[in-house]
């Protein structure tokens, strides 16, 4: 009786947006602004690192290879990690600025595992779709949040960190077990159920 | 002290105050416009106008509702407190 493995990535996908909506705020009104209460600086990245904690379950009940389990896995790891450094910044506990390469190491790697995990093409149905297109926008967004290590204040690039999280959120409810992509579907993947 | 640079700095900082205030208000309804676009353009997406025949948890997770939540929670949790935080800020500056 568990949800289907597109359910929970749109319930994921819900999370993500609202991640990414107060990274926006955040990025709008300055740090000094946002962190006027105390409760809403821990508010994103303590979402951010309960997500990883979700993502244990997910490991464990929804995945069906060796190679999506250590994905998912894989995921889960670096999404704690970067949520907790974020949480270890916030609080003061942690003062190095190297502590946010966590966020363009948990891009790095949430990319690859995408891209790595993900066997068919392209066009082989939508999840392999979303899968590549995941991948690689992670990727780029690796590249685009690593200078807030240097600049953690810069509105340029807290404002594209937000926005990939917003388009990652809009890619994961676009997600679909078994569904055409620009009107291709492999036979291989199955009957669309809808 | 009271100088023509002092209030055009000042007014500045008000402006600019007001525009992320508008950012800022209009993120949530725009996220509950966009589940409600979504809901309009592909009405199959949520199983309650058709429940007769559906399983459990498609009856819980409707994509373009679970946007339009995320707007509301968003205004109610986050917007509305930073509205005020901004204002405050603001006033302070001035």
């Amino acid at each position: 009786m568990l949800p289907h493995a597109e359910m929970v990535h749109w319930a994921f996908a819900a999370g993500i947006l609202f991640v990414g909506l107060c990274l926006l705020s955040e990025a709008i009104v300055g740090p000094e602004v946002w962190r006027r209460r105390k409760w809403r600086a821990y508010l994103w990245p303590g979402v951010a690192f309960a997500l990883g904690v979700l993502l244990w379950p997910v490991m464990a009940f929804f995945t069906n290879s060796a190679i999506h389990m250590y994905a998912h896995g894989a995921w889960a790891q670096v999404l704690m990690l970067a949520g907790g450094a974020e949480l270890g910044l916030v609080h003061g506990r942690l003062r190095s600025p190297l502590w946010r390469l966590t966020w363009p190491l948990a891009f790095a790697v949430s990319g690859i595992a995408f891209i790595v995990h993900e066997q068919n093409a392209w066009t082989f149905a939508r999840s392999a779709f979303l899968h590549h297109l995941l991948g690689w926008t992670f990727i780029v967004a690796a590249a685009i949040v690593l200078p807030l290590v240097w600049r953690p204040r810069s509105i340029v690039f807290r404002s594209g960190f937000a926005l990939i999280v917003v388009a990652v959120s809009v890619m994961l409810f676009c997600d679909r077990d078994v569904a055409p992509v620009f009107g291709h579907l492999s036979p291989l993947a199955g009957v669309a159920h809808r | 002290m009271e100088t023509t640079f002092t209030r055009s700095t000042s007014a500045a900082r008000t402006r600019r105050t007001s525009v992320r205030s508008k950012v800022v208000s209009l993120i949530g309804p725009a996220t509950i416009l966009a589940g409600i676009i979504w809901a309009i353009l592909q009405p199959y997406r949520l199983t309650l106008l058709h429940p007769v025949g559906q399983g459990f948890w498609w009856l819980v997770f409707e994509p373009p509702l679970l946007v339009a939540v995320v707007g509301v929670v968003f205004i109610a949790v986050v917007a509305r407190p930073l509205l005020a935080d901004l204002e405050e800020a603001d006033a302070a500056s001035r």
